[in-house]
């Protein structure tokens, strides 16, 4: 099993808690981990990524190579075509399509969507719609990780143990609620692959 | 056994407590910052009582930790590679002096510069201050390297340099932890003047220094850090250094690689291993993170060995982080390269927060400045070096840590007046102070914005060591109190802060201009921690 993945997005967002999630997930299946995050001056509501590297065999590099990762999750339309170079030709794309706007220049984002569109495998959704849906729209990077979810081979319910885990000290409904996102973004990914 | 899944840089905290470490002094910087922080929070570190407050820079950090050392004890200072510049004093001298507790010297580089101001390689400070350096090729020996650091240092009677980079420090994986070591005795050096380096003693130190080098040489080539794998095709020979190992073996797994390899995480160059690669194979390929510093000495000046393929033949690009792509082509591996990079896509560079007060102190600085001929702001190293770039593009200087005071002194001793400094209440306390001093004694024409956020915020919100003081530090340095104002930079005292530079701009004479805003980042999550 391997699972290399890039997590994108803007400073801000919030996309370590999508690795967190599936970081707690991984290791709750006896699975290796390593994941390079970004840090400092580029936190500043510039673009952020990580890579995350899950596996049962040991890993090397703290970089997933170019041209082969699994996965490309975006919590942010023009931020998830960035890093297309490291997808592999077997590779999804998974993206948010509301667009985090705090640059002048920001495209039109139907130019944005249609490179999305491009691509020969991608899931488009509109992930702050679904959380608002489920009762908070801080709640979207958890329909983005359910989105995913298909693509990642971990079994779900460990990537809802997952989330149990790092929102239990927030109390029974914020579990809930973040439970329902991922379901929700799941299911929208499985009727539209 | 349990696993942590620790950043490098939380690994090499958790290292230091388990190895008994007493102290950790440090000045925030990208990406050092989060070891002292990791500590600071860390339980064990709480019921230890282990020192963990941040120092005012670099030099007081590691000079602070070599005092903990002599008086017995272990201690860490961490820093980013160009703080280390500021610490190079007390650290080269450091060599000299030798230790009595153990003391590691950790310092993170930054290679590519995704947050810093050049890529210099602190090896070379490692070697030239001749003392063993340790660069751990995962979190694992990070943690292990920190926690045995000390012991090496005690054993060779000199500051140890823990050596890291970005992709190390800003990494997660798993970390086994070993038992919790104690902390040392209060104990005096035995040879009371061991830390005197007066030039007497310090030929005998120095001698020392030397003598030990053999030492030095032998532990590495010992290390069960450094080793030779053995492998079949010995058409080409690889020497890979820390972090790069895995960009190597990422195209190997499973110990597939034909080519035999020796890894290197420990210094001085472990001689016995890289000869015997140089003898059985044809030629070699350097992998190091930073500056070509090995493939130098193995090189040498008259290139009349076996090739050696690097960063200096163009095989690896000169500057910049390797990472695995640059890796499969310099091995001459083909691999599909991705998909392009759709030309809609904009870059998005970090930008100062909404509701920033560096924000309306340059709105109002630019326009107190129309009244000039541009280029007279001299700024410095922190989050309003942003004031670079659109919209302000208010800066024409950003340095080192305090250089916007002494830059402006020296633009107006040229006869640019005025000039003005522009710098942060965190870096004023770093390194700001000395330059002002210098203003005050020549009375130079220069105005200096003391942007204060009551924090350090490039690196996350930490304390900054001149809290409540700022007012005080200008008139104890001689700042005539009548040309000292404080303002909050907030629009709806735009005009006032407007005027307030127009007239200290036209004062023939040092002023000192105090904006006073929290930094909006530090105010939400103290409020949030508040909750």
């Amino acid at each position: 099993m391997k699972s290399d993945i890039i997590l994108a997005g803007v400073g801000g967002q919030g996309i370590l808690s999508i690795a967190t999630a599936l970081g707690e997930a991984a290791l709750a299946d006896g699975l290796l981990i390593k994941q390079a995050e970004t840090h400092g001056m580029s936190q500043r509501g510039g673009a952020v990524y990580s890579h995350m590297r899950i596996s049962d065999q040991p890993i090397s590099s703290d970089l997933i190579p170019g041209g082969s990762a699994d996965l490309i999750l975006s919590v942010e339309p023009m931020e998830s075509l960035r890093y297309l170079p490291y997808l592999s030709e077997t590779g999804y794309l998974v993206t948010n399509i509301t667009p985090f706007v705090n640059i002048p220049n920001y495209p039109d984002i139907e130019l944005v969507l249609a490179e999305i569109r491009k691509l020969p495998r991608f899931i488009a959704i509109d992930a702050d719609a679904i959380a608002k849906e489920v009762g908070s729209s801080r709640a979207s990077n958890m329909v983005m990780l359910g989105a995913a979810s298909p693509f990642i081979d971990i079994e779900f319910s460990k990537i809802e143990n997952g989330i149990r885990t790092i929102f239990e000290r927030k109390g029974e409904a914020v579990v809930n609620m973040n439970l329902e996102a991922l379901r929700r973004g799941r299911a929208f990914a499985e009727e539209n692959r | 056994m349990q696993k942590h899944l620790f950043l490098g840089v939380e690994a090499i905290g958790q290292g230091a407590i388990d190895g008994g470490m007493s102290g950790v002094y440090a000045y925030p910087g990208t990406p050092s910052t989060e070891i002292t922080e990791f500590i600071q929070d860390h339980p064990l570190a709480e019921e230890r009582n282990i020192h963990r407050k941040w120092s005012a820079n670099e030099k007081t950090a590691f000079e602070t930790a070599l005092g903990m050392s002599y008086a017995g004890k272990r201690a860490m200072s961490c820093m980013k590679h160009v703080g280390l510049n500021v610490a190079a004093d007390a650290f080269i001298n450091a060599a000299m002096t030798g230790v009595n507790g153990g003391l590691i010297l950790t310092v993170a580089d930054d290679p590519s510069m995704h947050s810093s101001q050049n890529e210099q390689d602190s090896r070379f400070y490692g070697k030239f201050a001749m003392v063993p350096i340790l660069e751990p090729s995962s979190q694992q020996e990070a943690y292990d390297m920190a926690r045995e650091g000390f012991a090496l240092s005690e054993l060779t009677k000199v500051p140890v340099m823990l050596r890291i980079t970005t992709r190390m420090a800003h990494s997660r994986a798993g970390v086994v932890c070993s038992e919790v070591l104690d902390e040392n005795q209060l104990s005096m050096p035995a040879d009371p003047r061991q830390f005197i380096l007066l030039p007497a003693i310090a030929r005998r130190k120095y001698k020392g220094l030397l003598q030990s080098q053999d030492l030095f040489l032998k532990l590495s080539e010992e290390s069960k850090y450094n080793r030779y794998e053995e492998g079949e095709d010995t058409s080409l020979g690889i020497v890979a250094c820390g972090i790069a190992y895995n960009y190597l073996m990422e195209h190997y797994p499973n110990g597939t690689c034909p080519f035999p390899v020796v890894k290197i995480s420990q210094y001085p160059l472990p001689e016995k291993l890289i000869k015997k690669l140089n003898q059985e194979c044809d030629e070699l390929l350097v992998l190091e993170e930073g500056a070509p510093m090995v493939e130098e000495s193995l090189k040498g000046f008259f290139a009349n060995g076996n090739p050696v393929k690097g960063r200096l033949d163009g095989t690896l690009p000169r500057d910049g982080e390797l990472n695995p792509d640059l890796i499969a082509k310099a091995l001459g591996k083909e691999f599909f390269q991705g998909y392009d990079i759709p030309e809609v896509v904009a870059n998005r560079p970090p930008a100062l927060c909404q509701g920033c007060g560096h924000q309306d102190a340059y709105v109002a600085m630019n326009e107190a400045l129309a009244d000039y001929t541009k280029g007279r702001v001299f700024s410095d190293i922190g989050c309003y070096t942003l004031g670079a770039l659109p919209p302000y593009e208010t800066i024409y200087s950003c340095v080192d840590m305090g250089a916007s005071i002494t830059m402006a002194k020296g633009a107006a001793d040229a006869g640019l007046i005025p000039s003005v400094a522009m710098i942060g209440d965190s870096t004023f306390a770093h390194s700001g102070i000395t330059g002002l001093l210098d203003a005050v004694n020549e009375k130079s024409s220069i105005t200096i914005v003391i942007s204060d956020n009551e924090s350090v915020s490039m690196t996350g919100g930490q304390d900054s060591s001149a809290m409540g003081k700022i007012e005080s530090i200008c008139i104890g340095v001689g700042v005539d109190p009548a040309h000292i104002h404080t303002i909050v930079p907030l629009r709806k005292n735009h005009e006032e802060m407007v005027r307030l530079f127009r007239q200290e701009f036209a004062y023939e004479g040092v002023s000192v201009i105090i904006p006073r805003r929290e930094c909006i980042q530090r105010a939400s999550s103290r409020k949030r921690n508040q909750k």
